[in-house]
């Protein structure tokens, strides 16, 4: 009888089968929903990918993932100066927000840390303070930077207790010359290789060997 | 010849080939000193493994290949080595990078390595020789050669290429390299051949070089030829045409074969060699002589006898231009490479190195300053010019609006940086250096993204340390704790204590559960970066040292996880 009312009626036989399938494909998505369950909010990845990794602090918070974080909450996108314009250009990009001008003050060029070593006392405070693991040292024997590890997050100076860490410019080699643009219409664009000769020589007496 | 297949675009400029071609190969004299810098090649600069003060022979090694892309770098004359120190060397910054500097002693004492015959012995040692005399790829890309033929053992190769085309200006030194040493060339050829595994050997060569080829005919169709090389050779003559002397242009012309997108020439079963390298590289192996000299053409219309010279590698070049006798008043450019892909240079104190193909030192009259830069008038000349079929003008509103995006849509990384495009612009717009510069921009952003990556895996595994120490910490404490515990409750069962150890219990249950989950997810995490690194330390691609310290991080969490485990099981057990 039941059977009469399902296959002959059309109508009932479309609210059963619509009724079933829902329900599967109900559990099956359910199902997906807990097995593929995202715990982190994957925007915070996104964030913390453009965000330049030097673990400064300078925007307020304690490393760059807590700001990824606190951006993807609403925080202000122009608060890491080692990123500078470009990183505030990718986040407004990513985010669709509007594009500031950086909150404080640019940083011109890369730095790394520089111990002097005849003035280390070996206290390891500055060991303790650095957050990508760029100084090498043990107690009471001089320390120094790694220059190749070192992000130029200049958190080492400050604990330092005599004061025998620079922030110098990153030294450069050849390899990490580029070419500059051309000057534009209008302009003469002069062989690139007397400009740079200039900037080495302005540049040299800052760099330690 | 008529040939059906063809580059697109390309351009005819002014040859000027003649001045430096008319004179027969010279020698240089010996120079009284050389600087060799540390990096001539491609990849990472070789390591000096001698002290100043040590007495050296022509040929000796002197800086050792650093790393998988390197090459090691001979001193090129016999005396004593004065000093590691930052010199300036050929390069568009004009900027100094480390160099030893050997004072000479007259007397070109050398010190060969074993001669081979190359018919008899094994690939490998053939390869480990050419890696040991330091030979690069001498056209001007300073690719390390070994690496090259190292290819065939993931791309099958069917043909070797001898690029003889030398399509730039002025250049006339694998002219000349063909002329005087084409058996040495044509052996260098077979040799090739037998360590990629190609089954023939195709000589390209414009027919602008007819002495070049009458030598290369004479003695290809000598009687000897079938004992020295094995594979059949051809010699194929192009019409002259700016850039096909380029690799991809060049296989396209000779084999119709086209080279995919970002690809190189092995992507298609084809190896390209120099005639220079090829002669390097029987040098190396047959005469058991490193890369100590090059063939380097010196022309220019300030010079009285411009021609093609063997010089030492390190030579000064205002020695080589002084012999060639040059109006150093006269000269308005000096620039090194052809005049559409070499630079200009800002001295002439500077040392001869592997790349220097051509120093061309010009008057003002034949390389007129390049005028101002005008906008763009859309004509399209640079688009029917550009031989890797590119849209140039695209390319440079692109990259003038600094939108590099876009601009690696529209292929940049294709561009082989001719200069094809800025001679024929009506707006003297210096596109190649457009291009150059975005290019350049963009491996910085790359480079600095992997930067900051690298730096937050180290970030992570110090937060992991950190964390692993505290768990530790914490541990011990609760273990002592529990000590404690236990010895009180020994002494008085108290109720008190009782129920404060039942909800412990409760907790402590729900505790080992989920650390149970967080361990199980830390050691797969482990098992994960150890599996990364081993695929990448089995292929070599990949950053290893990044990957040792996500393995590092895992490992670190994985302690932390076991010893909160450990402390948990603890404080259940001594509930129970």
């Amino acid at each position: 009888m039941l059977d009469f009312v399902i296959i002959d009626n059309g109508i009932v036989l479309a609210i059963v089968a619509l009724a079933s399938l829902s329900l599967v494909f109900g559990a099956l998505l359910g199902f997906a929903g807990e097995r593929f369950r995202v715990d982190d909010d994957p925007i915070v990845e996104h964030i913390d990918a453009l965000l330049p990794q030097t673990q400064c602090g300078q925007c307020g918070y304690p490393g760059c993932k807590p700001y990824a974080k606190a951006i993807s909450e609403g925080e202000a996108i122009n608060k890491c100066p080692p990123g500078g314009d470009s990183t505030i250009r990718d986040l407004a990009d990513l985010l669709g927000r509007e594009v500031r001008p950086l909150d404080g003050e640019a940083e011109d060029m890369p730095k790394v840390a520089y111990i002097r070593e005849d003035e280390c006392i070996g206290c390891t405070k500055c060991i303790q303070a650095c957050p990508v693991d760029a100084i090498l040292g043990a107690a009471r024997h001089m320390h120094t930077v790694i220059i190749d590890e070192c992000t130029g997050c200049d958190l080492c100076v400050d604990p330092c207790p005599v004061d025998c860490i620079d922030m110098v410019p990153r030294p450069s080699t050849l390899d990490d010359w580029q070419w500059p643009f051309p000057a534009g219409p209008g302009q003469r664009t002069p062989a690139p290789g007397l400009i740079a000769t200039d900037r080495a020589s302005a540049t040299q007496g800052a760099v330690h060997g | 010849m008529a040939r059906d297949f063809d580059f697109p675009g390309g351009i005819h400029p002014p040859q000027r080939k003649q001045a430096s071609a008319q004179e027969p190969l010279r020698q240089a004299p010996l120079p009284s000193r050389v600087v060799l810098p540390l990096k001539q090649h491609t990849g990472a600069p070789a390591e000096p493994c001698v002290i100043p003060g040590q007495r050296v022979r022509t040929g000796e090694c002197i800086a050792i290949a650093q790393g998988m892309i390197s090459a090691n770098i001979h001193a090129s004359i016999s005396g004593e080595i004065r000093s590691l120190e930052e010199h300036a060397v050929p390069h568009p910054s004009g900027g100094k990078a480390p160099c030893l500097i050997i004072d000479g002693d007259g007397q070109d004492e050398w010190q060969r390595l074993p001669s081979l015959d190359w018919h008899q012995t094994d690939r490998d040692a053939l390869v480990e020789r050419l890696q040991q005399a330091g030979v690069v790829g001498l056209g001007g890309a300073t690719f390390p050669t070994q690496i090259k033929t190292c290819s065939r053992d993931d791309h099958s190769i069917d043909t070797l290429i001898v690029n003889a085309a030398e399509c730039e200006p002025y250049i006339t030194a694998d002219d000349l390299t063909l002329r005087t040493y084409a058996p040495d060339v044509v052996e260098g050829a077979g040799l090739m051949a037998l360590l990629c595994g190609a089954k023939r050997i195709v000589i390209g060569i414009e027919d602008d070089k007819p002495e070049a080829l009458a030598a290369l005919e004479a003695h290809l169709h000598g009687t000897d030829i079938g004992n020295q090389v094995d594979v059949p050779i051809e010699l194929t003559v192009i019409s002259t045409r700016y850039p096909s002397g380029g690799e991809k242009q060049l296989v396209k012309r000779l084999l119709n074969r086209e080279v995919p997108s970002r690809g190189l020439p092995i992507d298609v079963g084809v190896l390209c060699h120099n005639p220079g390298t090829l002669r390097a590289a029987i040098r190396a192996v047959r005469d058991g002589e490193p890369l100590v000299s090059r063939i380097i053409t010196l022309t220019g219309a300030a010079l009285h006898q411009p021609g093609n010279i063997e010089a030492r590698l390190g030579t000064p070049m205002h020695a080589l231009l002084a012999q060639a006798g040059w109006h150093e008043a006269a000269v308005s450019r000096l620039v090194m490479g052809g005049p559409l892909m070499g630079f200009e240079l800002s001295q002439a104190d500077l040392p001869v190195v592997k790349a220097s193909n051509c120093l061309i030192a010009a008057t003002t009259e034949e390389l007129p300053a390049q005028p101002p830069e005008q906008p763009c008038i859309r004509c399209g000349a640079c688009e029917t010019a550009c031989p890797a079929g590119l849209l140039p003008q695209q390319l440079y509103w692109h990259t003038r609006s600094h939108d590099h995006d876009k601009a690696e849509l529209f292929n940049l990384f294709d561009c082989i940086e001719c200069g094809a495009c800025d001679f024929v612009c009506p707006s003297h717009i210096p596109l190649a250096q457009y291009f150059r510069a975005a290019k350049d921009s963009i491996r910085f952003r790359h480079h600095e993204a992997r930067k900051a990556e690298h730096a937050r895996h180290r970030f992570e595994l110090r937060q992991a340390r950190t964390e692993r120490e505290a768990a530790e910490k914490e541990a011990r404490r609760q273990a002592r704790a529990a000590a404690v515990k236990r010895k009180s409750r020994d002494r008085s069962a108290g109720e008190r204590h009782e129920t404060t150890l039942d909800t412990s219990q409760a907790t402590g249950g729900d505790d080992v559960k989920t650390l149970r989950i967080a361990q199980a997810a830390a050691k797969a995490a482990v098992r994960k970066a150890e599996k990364a690194l081993a695929r990448a330390s089995e292929t070599g691609d990949g950053d290893i040292e990044d990957l040792e310290v996500q393995l590092a991080t895992a490992q670190e969490n994985l302690k932390a996880t076991e010893s909160r485990l450990e402390a948990a099981r603890g404080t259940q057990e001594n509930a129970q």
